[in-house]
């Protein structure tokens, strides 16, 4: 199965700063592949890399030409009060073979048919800041599938949406998945996302770890990704993340005492 | 009749209402993208940048109008570019560079010393002193930005609305943004001496708030703020005539009279709106 898309050791940066170091990856056809990692860590920035919005300085990214990509951004970055309706929204990634303003029926009919397919098809007409959450997050899938793509990237398509939403949209995600399109995700929820998909990537500017959540969601591989200990506990047979704080003794114990200091006793 | 249409008449009042009502036209249809994108200070910023350089390059001896279409692009090119970095934003940038260009086109003013030139013209507007020739040139970047807005109206609609995602989408982000900064100058420099720099930034800023007062839609809200753009550079002159008001105020508070009846309109609305469509961003 030829490579959608492939990184060999590569790095991007912002600025002076390294955002992506030596990554090597590489995404097929039916793909389903979550991004965790802690905030900063260049999740975003790999999904524009493999977009092609981001170049690398250094190693390179191959892509097939012929798979159109779709981009879900994160429903947090979005200007809810822009004068926007679900149609005119979903309409926007129809940018080809064009010039006139308004879309041809051709298209509006494209656009009905993926609205209907997600669950949304009565709110065309709608402002978007007018949806509920997960309708919200169905408009911008809508937009990204108008492109037909056969890779999917969505930046934290659960992040801000309750627990109900999150199973909704996660159900929309595994369908398009069954469908057979490739799919790379962000993620921060370990427990509620990315031990239930089927490969991960744990990324702190450079690849920790890549494997079956049950491989790579272990106590040595996460304090590595994210610098703090992390518990692991197996539940049915799934890794399960616990936050451990310490405790109010335990956190006196690790408190160094300066000379002079005159806080927690030891 | 005869009442109504006697400043017709008069070659001067035909200039002024045909200069005003593209003018106003333009203003409505440049300033929806410079609203939505949360610019509303570029036009008084830009106003006053295009107006330092082009007394700059007049006191030099050059092109008074060349001088200011140069500051004006460089200043906006400058902006675009400046407000890219997040760590500044657009309204910082904004004030960084035109009150830079504003400073460089007095301090030339105040080492040369005096000028010939009637410079109130270019502060407040001289509507009704335009000529054939400035009708001209305010129809054709008319033509030009309504011909651009055209052709790339989604790809100026998706670049306003999600940049990130339109750069991912294979848009030229970069190109959409120096498309903008160019039209935007060309509209200031047209438009100077005919609303004056303070007028113009009012132009730019109330008809596409109306437009946004009475729409969720992004294409309706382009429609009325072109219209009413339209409508307040007709009455606007129309009115001063017979009240014998300056030409460029009248524009702006015939716009400011609209920006009223709309924000009261749209207020009853949202009142008669059932709950679940007033409540923003739902989690």
């Amino acid at each position: 199965m030829s490579d959608l898309v492939r990184f060999e050791k590569v790095t991007c940066r912002y600025g002076r700063e390294p955002v992506l170091i030596n990554v090597d990856l590489s995404l097929t056809e039916g793909d389903f592949l979550g991004v965790v990692g802690p905030s900063g860590s260049g999740k975003t920035t790999l999904l524009r890399a493999v977009a092609g919005a981001v170049r690398p300085i250094a190693g390179r990214i191959v892509r097939d030409p012929k798979a159109p990509v779709g981009y879900v951004p994160q429903v947090e970055t979005v200007n809810w009060y822009f004068p926007v309706t679900v149609r005119e929204a979903v309409l926007m990634s129809r940018i080809d073979g064009r010039v006139v303003p308004w879309a041809s029926k051709h298209d509006r009919r494209d656009a009905d048919e993926v609205l209907d397919r997600l669950g949304i098809g009565d709110l065309g007409t709608r402002h978007i800041r007018e949806l509920s959450g997960g309708q919200q997050q169905r408009v911008f899938i809508a937009r990204a599938m108008l492109r037909r793509p056969r890779l999917l990237l969505m930046d934290e398509p659960t992040s801000g949406v309750d627990v109900r939403t999150r199973h909704d949209v996660m159900h929309l995600i595994h369908e398009l998945h069954h469908e057979g399109m490739a799919i790379v995700l962000t993620t921060h929820d370990l427990n509620g996302i990315a031990a239930h998909l089927p490969k991960l990537v744990c990324l702190n500017r450079e690849v920790i770890a890549t494997g079956r959540p049950q491989d790579v969601i272990t106590p040595d591989v996460l304090e590595r990704t994210y610098g703090a200990p992390l518990e692991v506990l197996q539940h049915g047979g799934m890794p399960v993340v616990v936050e451990r704080y310490p405790e109010p003794e335990e956190e006196r114990k690790v408190v160094p005492l300066r000379e002079g200091h005159h806080g927690h006793p030891a | 009749m005869d009442t109504l249409l006697e400043p017709f008449r008069y070659e001067f009042f035909r200039n002024a209402i045909a200069v005003a009502t593209l003018a106003g036209a333009l203003c409505g249809l440049m300033g929806v993208y410079v609203v939505l994108r949360g610019m509303s200070y570029i036009g008084h910023g830009l106003s006053h940048a295009i107006f330092g350089s082009a007394v700059a390059f007049y006191a030099l001896g050059m092109s008074f109008y060349v001088g200011g279409a140069i500051g004006g692009l460089v200043s906006a090119v400058l902006i675009l570019f400046i407000a890219r970095r997040r760590s500044i934003g657009a309204d910082a940038a904004i004030g960084v560079v035109t009150t830079g260009a504003f400073a460089i086109g007095i301090v030339i003013i105040s080492a040369i010393g005096s000028f010939t030139r009637n410079f109130e013209a270019a502060l407040f507007g001289d509507v009704l002193g335009v000529t054939t020739g400035d009708v001209g040139f305010v129809a054709a970047v008319a033509a030009a930005a309504g011909a651009m807005v055209f052709l790339r109206y989604r790809q100026l609609l998706f670049t306003t609305f999600d940049p990130e995602v339109a750069d991912v989408s294979g848009i030229s982000t970069a190109r959409m943004d120096m498309l903008l900064a160019v039209l935007l100058t060309a509209l200031i420099t047209v438009c100077m001496n005919v609303l004056g720099v303070t007028m113009i930034a009012a132009m730019l800023v109330i008809p596409p708030v109306v437009g946004r007062l009475l729409s969720d839609s992004f294409h309706r809200m382009l429609w009325i703020s072109v219209a009413v753009g339209t409508f307040c550079g007709f009455v606007g002159v129309y009115v001063s005539y017979y009240l014998n008001w300056a030409s460029g105020p009248a524009v702006v508070l015939t716009a400011a009279v609209l920006f009223v009846i709309a924000y009261a309109f749209s207020s009853v609305r949202r009142r008669s709106l059932p709950e679940a469509a007033l409540d923003a961003h739902v989690g």
